[in-house]
């Protein structure tokens, strides 16, 4: 099964419950970072890192020996990554999207691929929980490819929990695709409200069951529940704002480790989750 | 004219509230909103929308069946493997990169233009703002931003005004790699824990490669006073100005409630006070 945790705003505890999620669980589980911007969960996963790879994506070459400055490879080009300037081909490396189509539709065969790195994923353990995440490189702008990549290390056989990035759009839709359940952590604010409304439309357009997570429960207002109730959306688990968590948070420290009563209600959460995914 | 871009690298650290403070005190500027996938300062600002435009950005193959011969030329040369054994395309894989519609031997492929958004240029009670939403699961969103900054300087220009407040996104992707290029300077607001460094760490240093001033400061403060420190030492020590510290204080919560600023909502609370003498050092900072 894989449960992907997302949220529409940021700073809402996704990372917390991912975390928290997978340690207190007692089969085997691996920890998917797809937050690959702003990855978080090895603060507190602190796991053993034993493999990193560098993920690259193709980008063209151009040979000026064979090219006869025709300008195609420009025109099928949508993202204005290859220009015909003068006698010569530029291309922009930065805004190329890997499509081959300027390699294909060369036909002095002047083009050929190299590759943009686009980050790392490092591959690890800590006890008997995988861990895998995937860290854009600084000034690179596309994450969903990395993403991708991430997402290739799923293992069918175990429980894969996902931390996705904030937002509704592409690098999320990226890690939800495919979920047999996403999990929404929201907080009980006007801003928690209006961006859990945008994740719910992003999950309902992939089709997958959702549940969500208020956390700081009772630092806010009604309408998050009001609205959970009207869109009959379970609410899982609330966490009420307790300065011991934010604290441990703040340290890099796990909260069933800080607060042991805390394992057995994230084991509810997954009961509860598993009832509604199978 | 002048533009302050407010980043974070981590989501949640209290960006939007604290721009919406820095609303309520500044003078002759425009409001932006740069956070297009999740925008929520309108929620305190309340805007009236005077203008309203679509988005169009980025085309979406679609094959139409009574003209395809089921070839599969399309499925080989598609690198998103977004094309079904039966000839459909995937509207979300779909990277709009038109190879299939450029090579298709029959012609059977369409590949509109998508609208893909809204943005507004609007009227508020701290003057006007450029704002947008970009629809649930779309791209492009660094496109529209882009754009949305675009709008709000011609706004000032029109308008004569000389600064131009932004919002700007969380993370280091497209969308915030879009919110920084031409900014007078960043201001990063992080908050003091291992998380909170570790994304401001890399925000600063993306702030760096694009060559923008930056300055910080720390929300939240005593949650974690050393981490707030130590996220302070590194800031001196990459040359971004540490410009005050923000106490973890409910009345911002309270205020976002009542779709207020904390200014309007108490302007003598704590973290009113510590934004007040922020603002000021700021104004300093980048001589307005």
């Amino acid at each position: 099964m894989i449960i992907s945790i997302a949220s529409g705003k940021g700073g809402t505890g996704k990372t917390t419950v991912a975390t928290n999620l997978a340690v207190s669980l007692e089969s085997d589980v691996q920890v998917l970072d797809c937050d690959v911007e702003e990855p978080n969960s090895h603060l507190f996963i602190q796991p053993t890192i034993e493999e990193v790879n560098t993920i690259t994506t193709p980008v063209p070459e151009v040979d000026m020996e064979k090219c006869t400055l025709c300008g195609k490879c420009a025109e099928i080009c949508q993202f204005h990554a290859i220009v015909v300037l003068g006698e010569t081909v530029l291309p922009f490396h930065e805004l190329c999207h890997s499509c081959g189509g300027c390699l294909l539709v060369c036909p002095e065969k002047a083009i050929t691929e190299t590759a943009r790195e686009l980050g790392v994923i490092e591959r690890g353990h800590r006890n008997g929980l995988e861990f895998v995440h995937g860290r854009l490189r600084v000034g690179e702008a596309m994450s969903p490819p990395l993403i991708k990549k991430v997402r290739e290390y799923t293992r069918p056989d175990i429980l894969t929990i996902i931390d996705a990035p904030p937002g509704t759009s592409c690098p999320v839709i990226a890690s939800m695709k495919g979920a047999d359940f996403v999990l929404l952590v929201t907080e009980p604010t006007p801003f928690g409200l209006h961006d859990l409304k945008l994740a719910v439309g992003a999950v309902k357009i992939l089709g997958i069951p959702c549940g969500l997570v208020i956390n700081r429960s009772d630092m806010g207002n009604d309408q998050v529940k009001k609205y959970a109730k009207e869109e009959q959306l379970p609410v899982l688990m609330e966490i009420p704002f307790d300065r011991r968590i934010a604290e441990a948070y703040s340290r890099g420290d796990m909260v069933v480790d800080v607060m042991p009563e805390w394992k057995d209600r994230f084991l509810e959460l997954y009961h509860r989750i598993e009832k509604i995914a199978v | 004219m002048k533009e302050i871009v407010i980043i974070s690298g981590k989501g949640g650290t209290g960006k939007t509230s604290i721009i919406a403070a820095f609303a309520s005190l500044a003078k002759n500027k425009v409001l932006c909103d740069a956070d297009v996938d999740a925008a929520d300062l309108h929620l305190i600002i309340d805007p009236e929308i005077r203008e309203r435009h679509n988005f169009e950005s980025g085309h979406t193959a679609i094959i139409n069946q009574d003209k395809c011969t089921e070839c599969g030329l399309c499925l080989d040369l598609c690198r998103w493997n977004a094309i079904s054994e039966d000839f459909v395309v995937d509207q979300i894989e779909c990277e709009g990169c038109g190879v299939c519609w450029y090579f298709c031997p029959e012609k059977a492929i369409d590949f509109p233009l998508n609208t893909c958004g809204e943005w507004y240029l609007s009227d508020t009670r701290f003057g006007p703002m450029a704002h947008a939403r970009l629809d649930i699961a779309e791209d492009n969103s660094g496109k529209l931003v882009s754009l949305i900054r675009q709008e709000g300087k011609k706004l000032a220009e029109e308008k004569h005004l000389d600064l131009l407040l932004t919002d700007g996104p969380p993370g280091i992707g497209c969308p915030v790699i879009a919110s920084l290029g031409g900014a007078t300077t960043v201001l990063i607001v992080a908050e003091p824990t291992v998380s909170g460094r570790h994304d401001m760490e890399r925000v600063a240093e993306l702030a760096a490669f694009f060559k923008i001033p930056a300055m910080l400061c720390v929300n939240k403060f005593d949650l974690n006073p050393s981490e707030g420190e130590a996220i302070e030492a590194f800031a001196k020590e990459k040359n971004i100005g540490v410009i005050g510290r923000v106490p973890f204080d409910p009345a911002f919560t309270k205020a976002m409630i009542q779709g207020k600023t904390i200014v309007e909502f108490d302007s003598r609370s704590e973290g009113c006070e510590k934004v007040k003498s922020i603002w000021k050092n700021l104004l300093q900072i980048i001589e307005i």
